[in-house]
């Protein structure tokens, strides 16, 4: 079958769907964006989050033909347009929060997600927003770590501007 | 965190910037970050083809009938392979030459590959699969040591010709470690207070994320191109040719983005099988296992049993100490054998025994494969000498800490081996550390808002607003080898390139280091920037092009392909100032490169590089050994078998409701001698993740294997890894004690701490519970059981 | 594998007439599952996920109709003050991933024991809205669940609500699992207290084949809360009568030994969650009805 969808702003369209693929497997083989990981496929992960129509969601639980439609943005989607990383990015990099990365696309999804629905996320929401995404070389540490930095860098953006109107 | 500074005398020059000590910015973290970085299961070619793996559904079979015609048939299939088509080698081993690259006539645990499938799709070769009909005649599965060691046990792998085939008491036993010194008998009866102990570690998973994966590509010459997430290239190679019936430069490896490895990936999985279905296709092949698929892909840490006799005087000096410790090896050896020599040699933990008595064998058995994970041997042994040392406290009325501070090893002890500790061994002073850390504040769950459950056991589940919930604080410390032992060749190769391009030096690393996301390569950037004064390091991709950089594993990257990279650059440096000398533009002032210049002693200019060199590159490629170190005694186990040693401390804070059994790690504070923080950022979160792991052994994770050697949780449903609500704040001293043996002093920091979080959390927990806990993981049941001290 | 997309409820109806195997599909949580790891083959997937009535809720006084899509997230925010053991088994639902896609009516059409929805459905008291093109038909939540992993809908019929009576007392929701997040439930325990009809009701997951109720314990503590004139002043419930509610409640499973933890285990926690929740809801009820300072006074 065919699957159109928007991923990250552009229409895409995949053919020749098997109907039980995921959307996962059509985002990472057919559409040519592995961003988001196939660690575990059974949703217990959060390696494929992604949003699908603003929510945060596993991509390999969506099965492609529910996706017909949607608007999708993965990993891939979250830098600027002109390649400058976005700020959760950038902080994920600076806390020492990437390791063998794999869990890294999933976690920055959950945590954009995060910082634009509480700026300033108590520790403990942190961790309740971050309950889905597993990883395994960090111990989490330098990834609340991360998670703060950003929060803490966006909260001096917002006051330098507001500073400077 | 604190890092404690290194004397004067040790400090490396870090004037370049993201140099030796500098927490320097991972060379992959952009691509990480964005999506672009290729892990294997990543790859994609044109016309490539989907391979999939039939297995084994018993643990222990004969295959009487395999007829894979229908599954030829299936449209989309273009090949099928069974036993009968390897070209050439049949069986593979990273010690013994003993697992089939596809079961012949006999399967020896559950998970077995039997068959091979390439398609068009995923789902065309599943399909196909189950068109592949075996006809099976199950067999008597031996699966603990008795039954494996009954006089009347199948032999799982008759005709043994293995190095440790001669000396061992019964076939079924892969290997057999004892390791004596001194007169155990006589100091037993010295001993004012003797406790034992029987101890239980359950099978542990390294469940690192990205699965089992890779694309292998025909090439024109005959041979194979293959992409590959492994811990070890050359030994993969070196397993893959003979099978292949290819010369070895016609197999090509390189290594794709690894998610994680943790000992997971040093056997082979799929790389032969992707590549006998590429070469049988000549089409490029790509294998990704998921979840269910990997946990029979690969091999588990040893679960083990263990007997520990302990003795001591009345003032808190050991006496003695005899310890059997028996691994289950599973249905292949794997790493077994290097396995059992860490536990006996490491067994005792790091103490000052002067009389022991230690054993340590693995058992071939129809359970799951068993080989390396995260502390390989140590870490099992750590979970039951620290439980018998807060036995021993007990015993005598003692302060745990300060009974294990009586009797701790340092610099110039000597190990039961033998051999003499000639570096620093920090382990009153780490034990110090963690105990010196202010306490968790109690009752954290009690907010201005009321009851905030998530910080109570059970967390969102909502099962206790405090009631039944009691803390405990305990203390753990162990003792881990970093790099190969035993006399093993232990080497790593470098090639390292010096030039001037566009007015700027370049340096250009070529290694075959298996980045499994541990930051080595951040590591040889950050030396090569030191040692050639460079700003500019340009990091090729590792493959079978440049010489073995070993294993990943053993805590060995950083010392032994940071040290082969360190060791290169030197002779590349020793080259330009032989150049500049030769050539008239230095003279012997000249010490060192820094900023693109030759510099003397105090910085001051002698040359720039770009004039030395001109357009000419410098361009090296050279091997790195450590000390060599001496097998083990067949029968004494003496001998000065270890390289290094490291070294790490916890204190877990739990609490626990004890009426329901759950428990919350609130607080795991560590203290760790690292020799020297190449990169400290790195070396914390080294420190942080291998202590998780130790959690998740302490309270969650075991494969479960039933009594008819089948696993009951293949899956991330039911093989729970700890969740960010899981983990609690984790405090961490690094202290830096320079080896001086060691490339800038530093010791291998990644499996230490993982090895004692283990204990100071089942320690913290018995604090809370009272109950005795013989085994991890703790489950539930052995808290609340009505006879609890039995439980397990 | 044929992929089913209808546009409307009564499309979905006449698909599922036409082709009563055809497997419903609507967050996926469950059934992609299934699919991914090649233990389920169905014919054809029957996907939900268009009918946008399925994702709407209504609320009147006596509840709330709940549509069989309406994801757990929604239950944790705007639907909390009105269902709250329903919300409070919702936020225990895996991952916040999970709960943006996961259902009510998902884990009814997959009718699992350990269906952490189930035991507050119980307790709330609720009706399934079952539908065919044959009609529409309210099944009683405690009569939907017939076997593991099975329930009462007829081939042809699909779930189209769940109708959910409005909380007038404190509901409490406990579940064990080893783990803080992202865990299938060991077993779980939901309770709610009726003040108006001097009733309480109980529900119990992964403890016996079916989540069910604990209609002896239930019987009992009402008999007791009745008799002993609770409800007029408010006074505790004594200890011996809470310890004997909890043995009923544990006496009420049949669990069994797997390995996500032991019979005996399970039958001991929910001896455990059901002395809890009773103490957490009969305390939020006398506080919230001023009656505790009476009590106290007394």
């Amino acid at each position: 079958m065919r699957v159109n969808l928007t991923v990250n702003g552009r229409p895409r369209t995949a053919d020749d769907v098997w109907p039980g693929e995921s959307l996962l497997y059509v985002l990472r083989e057919r559409l040519g964006l592995p961003g988001a990981k196939n660690a575990c496929e059974q949703g217990e992960c959060g390696s494929c989050t992604i949003r699908l129509d603003g929510d945060l969601v596993c991509a390999c639980l969506v099965a492609a033909g529910s996706a017909e439609g949607a608007e999708v943005t993965t990993v891939e989607g979250l830098a600027e347009e002109d390649a400058r990383l976005a700020p959760v990015q950038r902080a994920f990099i600076d806390a020492g929060a990437v390791q063998c990365g794999f869990c890294t696309p999933g976690l920055l999804m959950a945590t954009d997600e995060l910082l634009a629905r509480d700026p300033h996320p108590a520790d403990a929401d942190i961790r309740e927003a971050l309950s889905g995404n597993l990883c395994r070389c960090t111990g989490y540490e330098s990834i609340l770590g991360a998670v703060r930095l950003a929060a803490e860098r966006a909260a001096a953006d917002r006051a330098a501007a507001e500073g400077g109107a | 965190m604190g890092i404690t500074p290194a004397p004067d005398a040790l400090r490396q020059d870090t004037a370049a910037p993201g140099g030796v000590g500098a927490s320097a910015e991972r060379p992959d973290a952009v691509g990480k970050v964005t999506g672009a970085f290729a892990y294997s299961s990543d790859l994609w070619h044109e016309d490539m083809l989907w391979g999939h793996t039939l297995r084994s559904p018993h643990p222990h079979a004969r295959i009487t009938g395999l007829d894979v015609s229908a599954a030829l048939a299936v449209p989309g299939v273009h090949a099928v392979l069974t036993h009968e088509d390897l070209p050439a080698a049949t069986h593979y081993g990273l010690e013994f030459t003993d697992q089939p690259v596809l079961a012949r006539d006999i399967v020896r645990h559950e998970g077995e590959p039997v068959a091979l499938v390439a398609a068009d799709h995923p789902e065309t070769a599943r399909r196909a699969a189950d068109r592949i009909r075996v006809s099976w005649q199950e067999l008597p599965a031996v699966l603990d040591e008795a039954s494996a060691t009954a006089r009347d046990a199948p032999v799982l792998h008759p005709g043994r010709t293995d190095h440790h085939a001669a000396h061992v008491p019964h076939p079924n036993i892969v290997h057999r470690q004892p390791v004596v010194r001194g007169d155990v008998a006589r100091a037993a009866a010295g001993a004012d207070v003797i406790v034992s102990g029987a101890y239980e570690v359950g099978m542990q998973d390294q469940a690192f994320l990205g699965p089992e994966s890779g694309l292998a590509v025909p090439a024109e010459d005959g041979g194979i191109d293959l992409h590959i997430a492994t811990q070890w290239l050359h030994v993969d190679h070196r397993q893959l040719a003979p099978v292949l019936g290819l010369p070895p430069e016609r197999v090509r490896l390189t290594l794709a983005g690894v998610g994680g490895a943790f000992g997971a990936r040093e056997d082979l999985s799929m790389q032969a099988h992707a590549c006998l279905l590429a070469l049988r296709t000549g089409r490029p092949v790509k294998m990704v296992y998921n979840r269910y698929e990997s946990f029979f892909g690969h091999v588990h840490r040893h679960p083990a049993r263990l007997t520990y006799e302990h003795g001591a005087t009345r003032d808190g000096k050991l006496t003695h100490v005899k310890a059997r410790i028996v691994l289950d090896g599973g249905a292949y050896a794997s790493s077994s054998p290097a396995v059992v020599g860490n536990a006996a040699s490491l067994g005792l933990g790091p103490y000052e025994v002067p009389h022991s008595d230690v054993e340590a064998i693995a058992l071939y058995t129809n359970n799951p494969p068993c080989g390396a994970m995260r502390g390989f041997g140590a870490v099992q042994a750590c979970f039951a000498y620290e439980a018998q040392m807060d036995k021993l406290a007990a015993a005598l009325g003692m302060d745990p800490v300060e009974l294990r501070q009586r009797n701790t090893m340092s610099q110039g002890s000597t190990m039961p081996t033998g051999q003499v500790v000639d570096a620093p061994a920090p382990v009153a002073e780490l034990l110090r550390l963690v105990r010196a850390r202010p306490l968790p504040p109690a009752r954290q769950w009690e907010t201005p808002d009321g009851t905030d459950v998530r910080a109570l056991p059970g967390g969102l589940s909502n099962t206790t607003h405090g009631e039944g919930v009691v803390r405990g604080v305990g203390y753990a410390v162990g003792i881990k080898n970093v790099g190969f032992s035993e006399g093993f060749d232990d080497y790593s190769t470098a090639r390292v390139r010096l030039e001037v391009t566009g007015g700027e030096p370049v340096a250009t690393v070529h290694t075959a280091m298996a980045e499994v996301g541990q930051g080595g390569v951040t590591v040889h950037a950050q030396i090569a920037r030191t040692e050639l004064g460079v700003t500019r390091v340009a990091l090729l991709p590792a493959d079978t092009r440049v010489g073995s950089a070993g294993s990943t594993s053993a805590s060995r990257q950083t010392y032994m392909t940071g040290g082969a990279v360190k060791n290169t650059c030197e002779a590349v440096r020793a080259e330009v100032l032989r150049l500049g000398r030769e050539r008239g533009l230095l003279d012997t002032r000249a010490e060192r490169l820094a900023g693109g210049k030759v510099v003397g002693r105090d910085g001051e200019v002698l040359a720039a590089l770009a004039d030395i060199l001109g357009g000419e590159a410098i361009d090296l490629e050279l091997e790195f050994r450590h000390r060599p170190t001496q097998p083990f005694d067949r029968v004494t186990g003496q001998g000065a078998g270890h390289v290094q040693y490291s070294f790490c401390a916890h204190r877990a804070v739990v609490e626990v409701d004890t009426e329901l059994g759950l428990v919350k790690v609130v607080e795991l504070a560590a203290a760790q001698d690292v020799g020297k923080a190449v990169n400290p950022q790195a070396v914390v979160g080294q420190i942080h993740g291998g202590a998780v792991q130790g959690l998740g052994l302490a309270v969650l994770e075991e494969i479960v294997v039933g009594d008819d050697g089948r696993v009951r949780n293949p899956s991330f449903t039911d093989y729970l890894i700890p969740t960010v609500l899981d983990t609690p704040d984790m405090p961490v001293d690094v202290l830096e004690l320079a080896d001086e043996h060691a490339p800038y002093g530093l010791r291998g920091v990644g499996e230490a701490p993982t090895l004692s979080a283990t204990p100071a959390i089942v320690a913290a927990i018995r604090r809370a519970t009272g109950r005795a806990l013989h085994r991890v993981p703790v489950r539930p049941e052995h808290l609340t059981a009505p006879d609890g001290s039995r439980a397990g | 594998m044929d992929f089913l997309r209808p546009a409307g409820w009564q499309e979905a109806l006449a698909a599922k007439a036409a082709h009563p195997d055809a497997v419903p599909l609507a967050g996926g949580t469950d059934l992609m599952v299934e699919l991914n790891f090649d233990r389920r083959r169905p014919e054809r997937l029957l996907d939900l996920g268009r009918i946008r009535e399925l994702y709407e809720w209504e609320t009147s006084p006596d509840g709330v109709r709940l549509g069989a899509s309406v994801p757990f997230r929604d239950l944790v925010g705007p639907l909390r003050a009105r269902l709250p053991g329903l919300a409070r088994a919702a936020h225990t639902v895996g991952s916040p991933q999970i709960r943006n896609r996961g259902s009510v009516g998902g884990n009814l059409g997959t009718a699992s024991p350990a269906g952490d929805a189930h035991p507050a459905l119980l307790a709330a008291g609720a009706r399934v809205e079952a539908a065919s093109l044959r009609g529409t038909r309210m099944i009683r939540v405690e009569d939907f669940f017939t076997g593991p992993k099975r329930n009462a809908l007829a081939p042809d019929e699909l779930i189209r609500a769940v109708h959910v009576d409005a909380a007038r007392g404190p509901q409490e929701f406990a579940k064990v699992g080893t783990r803080n997040a992202m865990v299938i439930a060991v077993c779980a325990f939901a309770l709610a207290l009726h003040p108006h009809a001097r009733t309480i009701r109980t529900g119990i997951g992964s403890a016996a084949p079916t989540p069910l109720r604990a209609r002896e314990a239930e019987d009992f503590l009402t008999g007791v809360l009745d008799e002993g004139g609770h409800w007029e002043h408010g006074r505790p419930v004594p200890p011996a009568a809470a310890r004997r509610f909890a043995e009923l409640a544990a006496a009420a499973c049949a669990p069994l030994d797997d390995v996500r933890g032991s019979a005996a285990y399970r039958r001991h926690a929910i001896k455990v969650l059901a002395r809890r929740t009773l103490h957490w809801t009969w305390t939020a009820h006398t506080s919230r009805t001023g009656r505790e300072g009476e009590a106290s006074c007394a």
